[in-house]
């Protein structure tokens, strides 16, 4: 077992890797001739569908025109290359189309070759869409799977160049839904897209790019897309806003909304155009959600009345206590320990805006009061900061006075005592 | 209360003789003329090193060595001690301001020739305390912790590697392993707080042993005085009352700066962190530094950088032997060559610090 051994077995290893990964190739592409002849000749006659794109998802993956198209890509004579006893099905039929891609995308063993963890469910989630229930019908206007995902230049969704990137989706959903004569025939509105552009969701993702942000299919799904029922919104929404989902489903008022057709979170926050919320939205003022429907004198005018006032008190402490703090980092004071409160408080401001939720206005004035605790605190701890600065700048004055009289003395002293030896 | 004070003096005298210390202080006269005011600046140095010893005692009360406690301690220090902030702040700035009337009290001893004979080992100590000062600064700057220290100490002792023979080992023993850890720390710590006070102390005794021996030099212009018209001031109570009102001035300064430019702490030091911007060594280092960054990489089969510390070294070395070195008088040249070389040199030293902060 000597030295040479190994080497022998390090370059068996590498031979057989080196083969192995040749071989997992070959498998991919051992049906495609080297040349596609399709590509080729509609190269050279410039009739390449007008949105193809060289990169190409299934190009990259070394799939050819006739693995969609059928055809003989060996094949340079038009007659025998796009005959149909060749399999050549050329531009399918738009009521055909989830099917034609179905082939391979609802097939699991020819998708997971390319990708371990897909999903292959798109087409059955489609046919249980508005826009597949439609297309069964007959009905050819609707979103089929090239309508977001094009033709030829489809990419995968993590790619920012994609048609169905988080960020694009909205436009892509537009290109349709923004289209006034299309919806007509649906009676759908056509506004979506500007509502959403300005709301709070909106913004995040078109403008500040967070790719957390919900785009349309994130609330429609997408494959499966459909408007959310009654029954469904409150989850739509609480799939991210998960407290206050909880919070509100177990209410009295979940059941009342629900009896009376209500659409839960939408029916005070808005869909499309979803604002962040402020504080206004509760109480009895002027921009009340409650006063919709509650008046003077009823319990939940009472409730929504006692929860504004827990709201308020800790929101006006909290940015005084927060003001109080900004001029001690300011002043370069010790801010660490106020920044500790702080973040409580905030944390609790936060809880107690969810609590919302739960309409108990003992809930929310519980926690609001430790909020006003917290806040509080900080603020006792950055005045003590703010007293210690002008403390120290005092008794600087006094020291430096007493120092300067001290001095004065000193020279006074020197001078005597340089008069009396001359 | 000055017949009680004088009880005193009596009670002692009569049983230790202080009769020398009287002599002393009765005789000892300091020439008067219009370069005085330079014979003050070793004293605001000693003030400052008082300075020094107080703060760095009262630190140490609550300072805490050690990889997980050195920066929170001195956190705690500026944040929740009683004028812990006080303290730490003036510890640092004194700590600059000694290093700055050090240089400016050796300066002003080389331009008014004062290191000649009979003054040769007061200058000998003299430098040999300012590279131990400029130990002090380098070994302190680390005790916080904090990022900034943290990799200029790794870039410092990186440089102390460059040396041929000693440098490699010189670099483990001072880093107390391969990298800047915890040990080196520790190291620092030890050094800064124990070896160093006490081999300065050594030092300092001497320096200050041979200024009272000697006397205060006295410049050739003032020599050659006739006897008449030298003015002479008594040591004590003269220069003594115009050194305290120098200290209180310098204290004042000192608290003012404490107050309105606290010293940042920065950062605490990750040893797996990237390095931050605007890595550089303590201000009186800068001039050696910026040297070695100008430096070419290679000067003919030398590294740049060894190159430049061997002329440090040497340079140091030559300087310190000052007093020994003869030139010859050169009557026909307006300035002579030892205070060109030493105007040159202020020069080198001041430009490159400049240019330091502003590369």
């Amino acid at each position: 077992m000597g030295k040479r051994f190994y080497y022998f077995l390090l370059f068996a290893i590498s031979v057989s890797f080196l083969f192995g990964f040749a071989s997992t190739e070959n498998k991919k592409t051992d049906k495609n001739p080297k040349v596609d002849q399709c590509y080729a000749c509609h190269k050279e006659i410039e009739n390449l569908p007008k949105d193809f794109l060289e990169i190409d998802v299934h190009r990259h993956a070394n799939l050819m025109c006739s693995s969609c198209h059928g055809g003989d890509p060996n094949s340079s004579d038009q007659e025998i290359a796009m005959s149909p006893s060749k399999g050549f099905i050329g531009v399918p039929k738009r009521k055909d189309i989830p099917k034609f891609c179905g082939k391979c995308h609802s097939n699991i063993d020819f998708m997971r070759v390319y990708q371990p963890r897909i999903a292959t469910d798109q087409v059955s989630q489609y046919y249980t869409s508005v826009h597949g229930k439609k297309l069964l019908t007959g009905d050819e206007n609707v979103a089929e799977c090239s309508s977001c995902h094009t033709a030829h230049s489809i990419l995968p969704a993590k790619d920012p160049r994609s048609s169905v990137y988080a960020l694009n989706v909205p436009n892509t959903c537009n290109k349709c839904h923004g289209n006034s004569t299309l919806m007509k025939k649906y009676n759908i509105p056509v506004n979506q897209f500007e509502e959403y552009s300005k709301s709070v969701h909106g913004i995040a993702l078109l403008k500040n790019k967070d790719l957390g942000a919900p785009a349309c299919n994130n609330c429609h799904g997408n494959h499966g897309a459909t408007p959310p029922g009654v029954a469904s919104v409150s989850h739509v929404c609480g799939t991210c806003h998960i407290s206050n989902m909880e919070y509100f489903n177990a209410t009295r008022m979940s059941k009342a909304f629900e009896e009376q057709d209500f659409h839960g979170c939408e029916q005070c926050h808005g869909n499309h155009g979803v604002q962040k919320p402020n504080d206004e939205m509760i109480g009895v003022g002027k921009e009340s959600k409650c006063i919709d429907c509650h008046t003077n004198g009823d319990e939940g005018y009472t409730v929504s009345k006692k929860i504004y006032s827990s709201l308020i008190q800790l929101k006006n402490k909290y940015d005084t206590a927060n003001a109080k703090y900004l001029e001690v980092k300011q002043k370069g004071m010790n801010d660490v320990e106020i920044g500790f409160q702080l973040q409580d408080a905030k944390q609790a401001l936060i809880q107690s805006r969810t609590l919302i939720h739960t309409f108990d206005s003992t809930k929310v004035g519980t926690k609001a009061k430790e909020g006003v605790d917290f806040s509080n605190k900080a603020s006792f701890l950055a005045q003590k900061e703010i007293d210690e600065y002008y403390t120290r700048r005092n008794g600087f004055a006094v020291a430096t006075l007493a120092f300067l009289v001290f001095v004065i003395a000193l020279y006074f002293k020197i001078k005597d005592k340089g008069k009396k030896v001359s | 209360m000055k017949n009680f004070g004088n009880k005193i003096i009596s009670w002692i005298d009569e049983r230790y003789d202080l009769s020398p210390i009287r002599n002393l202080l009765d005789h000892k006269k300091v020439p008067s003329h219009r370069h005085s005011v330079w014979y003050y600046m070793g004293g605001v140095t000693l003030f400052l090193f008082i300075v020094q010893l107080l703060t760095g005692i009262l630190l140490l009360l609550y300072y805490r060595p050690g990889e997980d406690s050195a920066y929170e301690s001195v956190r705690f220090i500026v944040t929740e001690v009683k004028f812990g902030w006080l303290i730490r702040n003036v510890h640092s700035w004194s700590a600059n301001l000694l290093v700055f009337f050090a240089f400016v009290h050796m300066f002003s001893v080389f331009f008014s020739k004062a290191y000649k004979k009979p003054r040769e080992l007061t200058w000998v100590t003299g430098f040999i305390i300012l590279i131990f000062t400029l130990a002090f600064g380098f070994s302190g700057y680390l005790l916080p912790w904090n990022e900034l220290a943290f990799f200029a100490t790794k870039v410092g002792t990186d440089i102390v590697g460059v040396i041929p023979i000693i440098g490699g080992p010189l670099k483990i023993f001072l880093r107390g392993g391969e990298d800047v850890t915890g040990a080196t720390l520790s190291r620092f710590f030890g050094i800064h707080v124990a070896i160093l006070p006490a081999i300065f102390t050594v030092f300092l005794v001497f320096h200050l042993l041979f200024i009272q021996q000697q006397g205060m030099h006295e410049p050739d212009e003032f020599k050659n005085l006739p006897e008449e018209k030298k003015k002479y001031i008594s040591f004590f109570p003269d220069f003594a009352l115009k050194d305290l009102l120098l200290w209180v001035v310098v204290f004042n300064i000192l608290i003012f700066l404490a107050l309105y430019f606290p010293w940042e702490l920065g950062n605490k030091a990750q040893a797996f962190a990237s390095a931050p911007e605007g890595i550089r060594p303590e201000w009186y280092f800068m001039f050696m530094f910026q040297t070695l960054k100008l430096l070419p990489a290679h000067v003919l089969f030398l590294e740049g950088e060894l190159l430049g510390v061997l002329f440090f070294g040497v340079a140091g070395f030559v300087w310190m032997l000052v007093p020994y070195i003869k030139v010859k008088h050169r009557p026909n040249w307006k300035i002579q060559p030892l205070t060109l070389a030493g105007i040159l040199i202020v020069l080198f030293i001041v430009i490159m610090t400049i240019v330091g902060y502003l590369l």
